[in-house]
Parts: C-alpha cells; sequence; structure tokens
C-alpha cells in the first residue's frame, strides 16, 4: 500500500451561527486503502455523516471546510470548482444514503434513473446502459430484474430499493462508495441482506467504502478498520477487532461495554455518565475528559492528538503518550 | 400460573384500509382490511420483564396500544391481575387504569413542549389524586431524583434536556401513579447507544427497587436478550414462539426465530459469515396462506401451505411450527 485511495488531514468543518460559530468537525484525520472497509461510528452529532459531506463536496450552507485537506488518490479535492466536483461525484465516489426514497427519483423509473447515471459518467449508449443496468440489478440481486428495471421506485420494497440505490451508486464503477447509515431504515432480516450486498459488490469491484453507521454490530461484521469519532474529533482509529475486543480510548472502551450483545449476559451494562457535549460548549482540553473515568489533569488543558500506537492502531489519549511511541 | 399479572387471550385487531366509498364503487373493489394481530396469547407473570420481538409490521406495537387502552381489540381479551379489561367501565377502569403505565419510544413526542416537567410528572399524581398541594411537589422531587435528574429540573422545559434525559421524564411520568405494570415500547430505540445503556440500567433498578413488571418492546434482539426473562417472537401479527430468554437465544425452535437470530449483527461476529437471510416480510394486507412464514421458511411443508400452526407448547413456552410438531424441525 504505498498511497491511500482517499486521505484526510486536519479537516475542519466549521458552521457560523449567530452565537458564533460551531465546529462540527474539528481536525480529522484518517486514510482509506484502496479496497478497504473503513468503518465510522460514534453517537448522534460526532461528525460522522458531516465527514461524508465534506469529502463530496455537499456540506449544507453556511457551513464550510475551514480547514485541513481531502486527497483523491494524491489529488486536492477539497478546494476544486463544482463542475470538476460534479465529475467525481458519481463517477469516482459513489453514494448511498439512509433513506432510499430520498435518493430515488419517485417520478422517473428505475432504468430512466440508471440508464441516465451510467450515460452521464461512461458515455455508453442508451441499448448498452441498458445492458449494463439490467446486469447491475442483476448483481444487487433484484429478482426478474430485466422485467423490473421498468418500475417506479415506490413498486418496490424499502430493502429491495436499497439495493436499487446500491446499484446507482455502483453504476460508474466509483472507486470509493460513501454509505451513510445504509441500513438503518431497513428491519433486521433485511438489513442482514443489504450488507451481505453492498460488502460482497464492492469487494468484487474492488471499490473501497466508508461505512457510516452508529451501530457497532454492523461494523463488527462488516469492515476492515473501524474510526471512533467523538465530539467532532477520532478517538480512536485500528483494526476492527482489535478496537472492539482491546479498546484504548475510554471511549471506546466504554462504548463497546454499553452495547448488549447476544452472546454475553452481564447484569449491568457499563455505563458512561452524561452524554456527549454540545458543539457550542466542548469542554477543553480532551473533549471527553468530563465523562473519562481515568482523567488526568493534564486531560483538562491540553487536547491529545493521534498517536501511532503500532498495528495500524492510533488513538488520541494522554493515557497513552507516556509509554513511548510519540512522547512528548 | 396463578402469579400470570396480565393475561392475554386470543386477541386480534383488524384495521380497515379500504379506500373511501366512492373508490370503491368506482373502481369495484370490496372493502380491505389489514390484520395486524391476530390469535395472540400469552401471560406475563408478576415481576418479570416479557417481551415481544419482531420485524415491523409485527404488530407488536398494536399489541401494546391495545393492552393500555389505546386501541380497542377485535377479538379476544385482556385480564388484568383477574379483571378483564375490555368491557369494563369507567369506575372500574380508572382504578385499573392507574396500575398501569407506558413509556413511548420518542421523548421528542412524548412529553408536552409547553409544559415544565414538574408539571408532566404531577398530571397523572392529580388525575388519581394520590397527593395534594405541597406533598405533589414533593412527590415530583422524589421522583426526578429516583430517575437520576434532580428536584430543580421540575421548573424547566422538556426542550432543555437531552434524549436520554428526557426519557428519564418520561419514566419519572410513568412512575407517578404508582403503578406495578409498564408497557415500554421501544424505549430506547431513539436513543445514542451510551445513553441506551443507562436507561437500561435504569429501568432494572428501577424494576428490583419497585417490583415492577415489564412488557417491553423492541425490534434490536440484543436490548431484548439483556432486559427480558421471557420472550415472545412476532411475525406478521401471529406469535411464532414464546420461550425463556436464555433458550431462545441457545435453542431457537421456530424456523423464523432461527432465522432472525441468525440476522442480527454482534460485536462477537467480526469476520463470520452469516447464513443468507431468504426473501422479505410479505404484505400484510395480502398475507400467505396458511403459515405466514412458509414462503420464507427452509423447512415448508404441502401441510404449511394450507393451515395456519396452532401453538403447541414446548418446555417453558410454545411454537407454532408444524415443523417442530412433527419433529422435522
Amino acid at each position: 500500500m504505498s498511497e491511500p485511495l482517499l486521505s484526510v488531514r486536519d479537516l475542519v468543518v466549521e458552521f457560523p451561527t449567530r452565537r458564533g460559530t460551531l465546529r462540527a468537525l474539528d481536525r480529522v484525520s484518517f486514510d482509506i486503502a484502496e479496497g478497504e472497509v473503513l468503518g465510522m461510528v460514534g453517537e448522534s452529532g460526532a461528525g460522522k455523516s458531516i465527514t461524508g459531506s465534506a469529502i463530496i463536496g455537499l456540506i449544507d450552507r453556511p457551513g464550510r471546510i475551514a480547514g485541513g485537506e481531502i486527497r483523491l488518490r494524491g489529488e486536492r479535492i477539497d478546494n476544486i470548482p463544482e463542475d470538476r466536483m460534479r465529475s467525481i461525484r458519481g463517477r469516482r465516489i459513489g453514494m448511498v444514503f439512509q433513506d432510499p426514497l430520498t435518493s430515488l427519483n419517485p417520478l422517473y423509473t428505475v432504468a430512466e434513473q440508471l440508464i441516465e447515471t451510467i450515460r452521464t459518467h461512461l458515455g455508453l449508449s442508451e441499448r448498452e446502459a441498458r445492458e449494463r443496468a439490467v446486469a447491475l440489478l442483476d448483481q444487487v440481486g433484484i429478482p426478474a430484474a430485466r422485467r423490473r428495471i421498468d418500475d417506479y421506485p415506490h413498486h418496490f420494497s424499502g430493502g429491495m430499493r436499497q439495493r436499487v440505490v446500491i446499484a446507482l451508486a455502483l453504476a460508474a464503477e466509483p472507486e470509493l462508495v460513501i454509505a451513510d447509515e445504509p441500513t438503518t431504515a431497513l428491519d433486521v432480516s433485511v438489513q442482514a441482506q443489504i450488507i451481505d450486498v453492498l460488502r460482497d459488490i464492492c469487494a468484487d469491484r474492488g471499490a473501497a467504502v466508508m461505512l457510516i453507521t452508529h451501530d457497532m454490530g454492523v461494523i463488527a461484521e462488516t469492515a476492515d478498520r473501524v474510526a471512533v469519532l467523538y465530539a467532532g474529533r477520532v478517538a480512536e482509529i485500528g483494526p476492527v477487532r482489535d478496537v472492539i475486543q482491546a479498546a484504548e480510548h475510554p471511549y471506546t472502551a466504554g462504548l463497546m461495554g454499553s452495547i448488549p450483545t447476544l452472546t454475553q449476559t452481564a447484569e449491568r451494562l457499563t455505563q458512561i455518565p452524561g452524554a456527549m457535549p454540545r458543539l457550542d460548549a466542548i469542554p477543553q482540553g480532551c473533549a471527553f475528559n468530563p465523562r473519562c473515568p481515568q482523567v488526568m489533569p493534564r486531560c483538562r488543558t491540553e487536547r491529545p492528538d493521534l498517536l501511532a500506537r503500532g498495528q495500524g492502531r492510533q488513538v488520541a489519549c494522554w493515557l497513552h503518550a507516556r509509554e513511548g511511541v510519540g512522547d512528548v | 400460573m396463578s402469579d400470570a399479572l396480565v393475561r392475554i387471550e386470543g386477541l386480534s385487531r383488524t384495521f380497515d384500509v379500504s379506500k373511501p366509498w366512492l373508490n370503491r364503487v368506482i373502481e369495484r373493489e370490496p372493502k380491505a382490511f389489514l390484520t395486524a394481530v391476530a390469535d395472540v396469547s400469552f401471560e406475563i407473570r408478576r415481576g418479570e420483564t416479557f417481551a415481544l420481538v419482531g420485524e415491523s409490521g409485527s404488530g407488536k406495537s398494536t399489541i401494546a396500544k391495545m393492552i393500555v387502552g389505546l386501541l380497542a381489540p377485535s377479538g379476544g381479551r385482556i385480564v388484568f391481575d383477574g379483571q378483564p379489561m375490555t368491557g369494563t367501565d369507567g369506575a372500574a377502569m380508572r382504578k385499573l387504569r392507574k396500575r398501569f403505565q407506558m413509556i413511548f419510544q420518542d421523548p421528542f413526542a412524548s412529553l408536552n413542549p409547553r409544559w415544565r416537567v414538574g408539571e408532566i410528572i404531577a398530571e397523572p399524581i392529580r388525575t388519581f389524586g394520590l397527593a395534594s398541594g405541597a406533598e405533589v411537589r414533593r412527590e415530583v422531587a422524589r421522583l426526578l431524583e429516583v430517575v437520576g435528574l434532580g428536584a430543580r429540573d421540575a421548573a424547566k422545559f422538556p426542550h432543555e434536556f437531552s434524549g436520554g434525559q428526557r426519557q428519564r421524564i418520561a419514566i419519572a411520568r410513568a412512575l407517578s401513579s404508582r403503578p406495578e405494570f409498564i408497557v415500554c415500547d421501544e424505549p430506547t430505540s431513539a436513543l445514542d447507544v451510551s445513553v441506551q445503556a443507562q436507561i437500561l440500567n435504569l429501568m432494572r433498578d428501577l424494576q428490583d427497587e419497585f417490583g415492577l413488571t415489564y412488557l417491553f418492546i423492541s425490534h434490536d434482539l440484543s436490548v431484548v436478550r439483556h432486559m427480558a426473562g421471557r420472550i415472545g417472537v412476532l411475525y406478521l401479527g401471529r406469535l411464532a414462539e414464546v420461550a425463556e430468554a436464555k433458550r431462545l437465544f441457545t435453542d431457537p425452535r421456530h424456523p423464523y426465530s432461527r432465522m432472525l437470530l441468525d440476522a442480527v449483527p454482534d460485536l462477537a461476529m467480526t469476520g463470520r459469515r452469516r447464513k443468507q437471510v431468504e426473501g422479505e416480510i410479505p404484505n400484510p394486507i395480502d398475507p400467505p396462506s396458511g403459515c405466514a412464514f412458509h414462503p420464507r421458511c427452509p423447512l415448508v411443508a404441502d401441510r404449511c401451505r394450507r393451515e395456519v400452526p396452532r401453538a403447541v407448547p414446548s418446555g417453558d413456552g410454545m411454537t407454532a411450527c408444524f415443523a417442530v410438531e412433527e419433529g422435522r424441525g
């Protein structure tokens, strides 16, 4: 792995408001390697979706990228003009959102939407594009794709619609797919199917996936690595198994303990006191310090940076700064 | 079985989903009905947590609403502590009504935004005449402390609280009439996991402290596993299986229960491949004949397409499946 497919460095996203500027993302850094599935977890307001929107250049005004850079194969994409961004969005970066009804146009048939996307980005003829669309629907598991392609989105069930959205996201053979809560609106039995489809079809094509979700179970099964966000900052990044089984950041440890699992039956779940701070009241130093069971004086004044911990792990916590690597 | 606090007997509910009369006449369509709950029977024992799980459209919330009296059943009856609730008139119902409460999913919708927290919690106390004057205020302060908030919070409005704190307020209100039985409809689905853990822990503590009985409704099997003693699995308005929690998770009998358990993403599942889940939930307006699960069932036989399986006692619970009945499972 020489150069990462996507590289995000010190990304800052700000929203000016009447009462001052809110920092939704504060120096977020991570990489996604080619063909890799990176999970992005965090509670509501942690900045997961904003990270996804920033990458595809779709941050709602008046929000803006106020610092840092985003590179796709080494080329900066955070400060390019909108018309160039449009040739990347959809073509090189595909998107799957939570609610399939909002990402499909209800007035056009599935065929029209798929063919338009394919022709816009790949320049095929109408007929070739249609063949390709049928093949795609077939791959995402729509039964009788050739017949159903001319149906409207409302003719499909929620799970089938999300399959169509995945087909649409992959229509232009993107290098990266950003999936923002792709299964949150679905029932568990359907969720399992959609995760399988997303993972398999991306693996087939070598597309990398940035999987944004609040569901650790989904991440555990799907992702290669996981980044844990807290209050607009990265708390920890590492291979998914390591982060789940041996979290290094006290927030991650608390988060994992608070999730009830099917296999173990603890009398009580681990409890993190309090709630995530609001963006206008992020504490000084480490954002987690008021809730942290292992807080030290330093945590209240200085913000810890992401420290490399070996084996691809990084953690932003002063507890680990003492032990050598990256010691100050 | 004398320790049953709530007994549900053959409960059914259908909804009229017909088009307006004129459309029906012009388009020559008959009336259309949706059977949300069909012939559901179970009992909830004093002091236990009974959970109902199922996917959307399985009838979980409809059952909850019928139990607390927000919906009238189309058939069957609900017996609370020996007294049937259907057909009970005003005064007797009021007395019964005091003994059970409900907690809803969305704490942003279930609290009146124009009322102060103190008034929200005091309302049931006043309605049921449990206290008056300064006593009400003391009781509200006590309840706020029981759920982990402060007496001073009574003067605030709901919008000043986070989702988790609002759910605590909803719990305080539910506790204010000193109920024995609380129906919890997806109480943590709108909350983040770390906050969910706080609320689930609180609910368990309250159960121990006040000897509460819970009917816990959720689509999240891991949460149900953590909370419930016994579990009923619903599919398209019918109970597929009722079992002790431990048994259901180690040895699910009904093919639907097995499929559901296989489908749940879990932290322990890293790198493991799940069994592929077949198909989707059918449209409840036009459910499959016989056993509603038969089009997705790996153990389907001819009989399953024709007859609706009855609930057959198995161990501590029951299973409604011909394959299990005939020993094919």
